[in-house]
């Protein structure tokens, strides 16, 4: 819990030269933050002004009016909110849903879908890219939102970290639950999901996080503008002529905002899901 | 490899005693299923099948929207294709440059971050994780506007301390380091973050037993830390290869991987032959060697791990 590397009787120089190294790292993995700050509630002309400015100015609002006029923000945050809370509750529960056949039930096939989840985990899903966009092609579904849910609903990190949960939780408990007359299903909803929340937890939150960024697939799927989620719509300003920066910059502090809050309210559960089977203890 | 757990049937074996047993023995099959089956559905339709798909078309070519079989050509073509090369070459030079780098300085940073005298702690661990919750999108649009030739912060600052400006985007070297650095600002912290929970599982009572055997700081530290650590940093050393060899968005975003073909990869050159010049068969192709290279390097990383776990 508590740190360890207890420096008994280092020099003070020492430390002090060390928590100066460790502010200014911190100082540069930060600062973009401050500047985005800074570059969102200016104009482009100050931004690249010598010297450039370095207080946040007053065109916050003016800003935001304009990115709502070029690309519809409002309209491309709420898909993006639709998109991601839908994807999030189905992929999370099938997930944990097939984790926990992988640790509870022997069956046939097991082996096999085991096998599978690992496999995806390595390969790159940009590989799937052109048959899975074919396949959306043949189906009539490019440009819905269920081409963009759909081929990632089954995550095998999802499933890998469920199962992972699921083995430490004791076969007794399911047995005799399954004695006082509980069905398989109802057994997973009320004994078995309550007691991993804090993974399920994770799981979620990291499940969010992934779809709020997903680039590439929904940047592929669709193509009418009001369909767009945020980042989509911020790449495609980046491709205009004329580069409104201070508008692309105020968009992408918006659109990355959401990720950031629910970072620092579930601190603990985020990086606990990060690790997966990383780190135990 | 798999553990095997409890006995066979699992749960499913507890029968209550008035149950018919024809329902029952329906039941104990089905169970499991409508746990896995959804997610054993969706795998099979959107990964299965399009993967298997893939591979048939890497044996195909389409010439004026006919598709025709030419076995081994598209993987012969790609032998002899420069561009193919240069993506592999720079992913490469990532994977030996830039991920020891920045596996390096997480471990310096966790190590920083885990002395007890240091306050601010879970301020400072905040900004360095920060950077791994951006969205993608934001950092490339971010470094883009820093990095910018002509008015970029970047150059500016260059420029207040006498250095001429730097051409980042569009050198070949430079457009290089810049997708380096980027990648390192992003996950260096995330990487300390593990790590600084490997170093945190280390019991104080091992440092006070290594100082009472008269172990000096490198000693405690090659002796006591290390090995410790050891699966941790394989860990991040695994994630952190993974993600190199899958590396898309980043370049996608930032540079299009030019100039030229400076910071090309394989994977955002299957997506430009696939989806820029709609050459399917051979972007399969290509989809397929990447997948070999990746579980080849992945393998040999997990048999590495697994060793490391077991002893």
């Amino acid at each position: 819990m508590s740190p360890v590397t207890e420096g008994r009787g280092r020099p003070r120089a020492g430390r002090l030269l060390a928590l100066l190294l460790l502010l200014a790292g911190a100082l540069i993995s930060a600062a973009p933050f401050y500047w985005m700050v800074v570059a969102s509630t200016r104009d482009d002309s100050e931004l690249f002004a010598s010297p450039p400015p370095f207080l946040p100015g007053g065109r916050f609002l003016h800003n935001l009016v304009e990115l709502e006029h070029t690309i519809g923000f409002g309209r491309v945050m709420l898909n993006s909110a639709g998109v991601t809370v839908v994807y999030t509750v189905l992929s999370s529960l099938i997930s944990a849903m097939c984790g926990y056949a992988l640790a509870k039930y022997r069956f046939r096939g097991r082996r096999l879908l085991l096998g599978a989840v690992l496999a995806t985990m390595m390969i790159p899903f940009q590989v799937l890219l052109v048959p899975l966009f074919q396949m959306m092609a043949s189906l009539g579904w490019v440009d819905t939102y269920q081409a963009v849910i759909l081929p990632f609903l089954a995550n095998s990190f999802g499933i890998f970290l469920m199962r992972q949960a699921f083995l430490a939780f004791p076969d007794e408990l399911i047995e005799s639950a399954r004695i006082d007359g509980a069905g398989d299903v109802r057994i997973f909803y009320q004994v078995v999901l309550p007691v991993v929340r804090p993974q399920f937890g994770a799981l979620v939150i990291f499940t969010f996080m992934t779809q709020w960024n997903a680039f590439l697939w929904p940047l592929l799927m669709l193509n009418t503008e009001d369909k767009y989620t945020a980042p989509v719509a911020l790449y495609t300003l980046i491709g205009q002529s004329h580069v409104d920066y201070a508008g692309l910059i105020l968009g992408s502090f918006l659109a990355t905002l959401p990720l950031m809050l629910i970072f620092f309210l579930f601190q603990k559960q985020f990086v606990s899901g990060l690790l997966g089977g990383a780190v135990k203890g | 490899m798999t553990k095997r757990k409890s006995g066979g049937g699992g749960p499913a074996r507890a029968v209550r005693p008035d149950a018919p047993r024809r329902r029952e023995r329906w039941r104990r099959r089905c169970a499991p299923w409508t746990f896995a089956g959804p997610a054993a559905a969706l795998l099979a339709l959107f990964f299965a099948y399009p993967l298997l798909a893939g591979f048939y078309q890497s044996f195909t070519a389409d010439r004026d929207g006919v598709t025709t079989w030419v076995g081994l050509a598209q993987y012969r073509r790609m032998m002899e294709d420069p561009v193919f090369w240069a993506a592999l070459r720079n992913t490469g030079l990532i994977l030996l440059v830039q991920v020891p780098v920045m596996i390096g300085l997480a471990l310096l940073l966790a190590f920083g971050l885990n002395q007890s005298w240091l306050r601010l702690r879970s301020g400072l661990r905040i900004a360095y994780f920060l950077p791994a919750v951006t969205m993608l999108v934001a950092y490339s649009v971010v470094f883009r506007v820093l990095l910018k030739t002509d008015g970029g912060l970047v150059n500016q600052m260059l420029g207040a301390v006498g250095l001429p400006s730097v051409d980042w985007l569009n050198g070949p070297g430079w457009a290089r380091l810049a997708l380096i650095g980027s990648i390192t600002w992003r996950w260096t912290g995330y990487n300390a973050v593990i790590l600084l929970a490997g170093l945190q599982s280390i019991g104080r009572e091992q440092y006070e037993a290594a100082a009472i055997d008269g172990a000096g700081p490198v000693t405690t530290f090659v002796r006591v830390v290390m090995p410790q650590l050891r699966p941790v940093i394989l860990f991040c050393s695994v994630t952190s290869t993974i993600g190199t060899l899958q590396l898309f968005d980043e370049n996608y975003v930032l540079t299009g991987g030019g100039p030229g073909n400076a910071t090309t990869t394989p994977v955002l050159y299957l997506y430009k032959v696939g989806f820029e010049q709609l050459d399917f068969g051979y972007a399969a192709a290509i989809s397929w060697v990447v997948v070999a290279v990746i579980g080849l390097i992945s393998y040999a990383q997990f048999r590495f791990l697994g060793k490391e776990k077991s002893r």
